[in-house]
């Protein structure tokens, strides 16, 4: 039963492009701007397993591509006088060297290949994700999720090797009175196991909302005929929001990353 | 695009279709998976080719840079040597040049200060010499008016019917003279 309700939806759906479809029910509008967030294979109609070949992996290898493209191909002339693409990779290299070493301290120098990791997946994501009709890994609180458990806890476990059980008094604030010192290792604490739920679902819920957000003015746009215009102007003013957002957000993790970073190297306030 | 998506999340059951793609754990494992795969190959082509070979080019581009500043600063100390040589040629020409002048200067002031004593020299030995002339023509003159003054006195005393005495007529002239002169 349920396939058979699926397929007379899908035909619907397949009439307009998933975005607008005239409902029985009398409601007007049915635009489904969370479709594009869909994880599905590309080569079959069975269930997603966790080797299959989605739209979510092609887009990540896409990632892959991309990073190597413009770090690898567009430096492949190593020129001390830089072309385009150098110059596009010479920025980001010193962009997330200087955070790394301004944020973390010079100490953290040797954590920069991965910081930079997290960055180019992240900003390459996003900026993709601004494709018509690309996906967006980034949106998914599954990948973003991902993200932040890994920096949580390889914050977390470094800090332990490099410290030991003096980690621990991260949460013991010593320049805070005695008496308030055990309420403020409470919050201490439970700020620390709230990061990655921040970490993750901030990235996740900005490019998820800019990116429905796009597509249910796309929904207005193919209803209203010749008053398209307005929601086709707010689109064109939402997607320029949206690309800077796909920047600040790759930002912004990484920023944080460094922070999360120096309070494994240097846990005393 | 538009079918797949819908048959798929159907297909998951109605509370998954109607709400976020984001919270259907069925396709948690297929991106997570794939997360991973982008995640480390990122890592190893950073790590081993990309940022390796950013940095070299940055440290040589520094270097490069530093090299250059370092020659533009040698060259313009060399350039301020340059001028300042030319400043002291310039300089000693000037001195040099001066002190020419004042040789030829020193020089001809000499050879005029020579020329004016030899012209003084001559003048005053000319002076000498026709003072000299001078006085041999006045006591060739007194001598001569002297024997006139003898002969015209012998003669008048010889007119006038005297005996000349020429010892006494000479006596009386150079009197005569010797008063007058």
């Amino acid at each position: 039963m349920a396939q058979h309700e699926a397929a007379t939806i899908v035909d619907n759906g397949a009439l307009h492009a998933g975005e607008i479809v005239a409902h029985e029910g009398g409601s007007g509008f049915n635009i489904h701007p969370m479709d594009q967030f869909i994880v599905q294979p590309l080569f079959s109609d069975g269930a997603v397993g966790m080797f299959t070949l989605t739209n979510a992996a092609l887009w990540m290898l896409i990632v892959v591509l991309c990073t190597a493209l413009l770090l690898v191909l567009g430096t492949r002339g190593r020129s001390v006088i830089p072309g385009r693409a150098q110059s596009v990779a010479e920025l980001a290299y010193g962009f997330i060297y200087k955070m790394v070493e301004d944020v973390t301290g010079r100490d953290a120098v040797k954590y920069f290949p991965y910081i930079m990791t997290l960055f180019m997946f992240i900003v390459l994501a996003n900026f993709l994700a601004l494709i018509p009709m690309s996906f967006s890994p980034t949106s998914h609180i599954a990948v973003t999720a991902v993200l932040a458990l890994i920096v949580f806890l390889g914050v977390t476990i470094l800090g332990f090797v490099l410290n030991g059980a003096s980690f621990l008094r991260l949460f013991w604030v010593s320049s805070a009175p005695l008496a308030l010192r055990p309420i403020l290792a409470i919050i201490e604490l439970v700020s620390y196991f709230v990061r990655p739920v921040s970490h993750s679902i901030r990235l996740a819920g900005n490019i998820m909302a800019g990116h429905a957000v796009l597509k249910v003015f796309a929904g207005f746009a193919g209803a209203l005929g010749i008053f398209s215009i307005v929601p086709i102007l707010a689109i064109t003013a939402i997607f320029a929001l949206e690309v800077l957002v796909a920047f600040i957000q790759a930002y912004v993790f990484t920023i944080l990353t460094c922070v999360y970073l120096k309070d494994a190297l240097h846990p005393h306030h | 695009m538009a079918t797949d998506p819908r048959e798929s999340v159907l297909g998951e059951g109605d509370a998954v279709a109607s709400g976020m793609p984001q919270l259907d754990p069925s396709s948690y494992p297929n991106q997570i998976f794939w997360l991973i795969i982008a995640l480390v190959a990122i890592y190893f082509i950073l790590s081993r080719v990309a940022l390796p070979r950013i940095g070299a080019v940055l440290a040589e581009r520094q270097g490069t840079i530093t090299n250059d500043i370092a020659a533009a600063e040698e060259l313009k100390l060399k350039a301020s040597e340059a001028e300042k040589a030319y400043d002291k040629s310039l300089a000693d020409a000037r001195v040099e040049a001066n002190r020419i002048v004042e040789e030829n200067r020193a020089a001809q002031q000499a050879d005029l200060n020579r020329a004016m004593e030899r012209a003084d020299a001559q003048i005053a030995e000319q002076l000498a010499e026709s003072e000299t002339r001078i006085a041999e023509i006045r006591d060739s003159a007194t001598a001569n008016v002297e024997q006139i003054a003898r002969e015209t006195a012998e003669a008048l005393v010889n007119a006038l019917g005297g005996e000349a005495d020429s010892q006494r007529i000479s006596r009386a002239v150079n009197d005569k003279m010797g008063g007058a002169a």
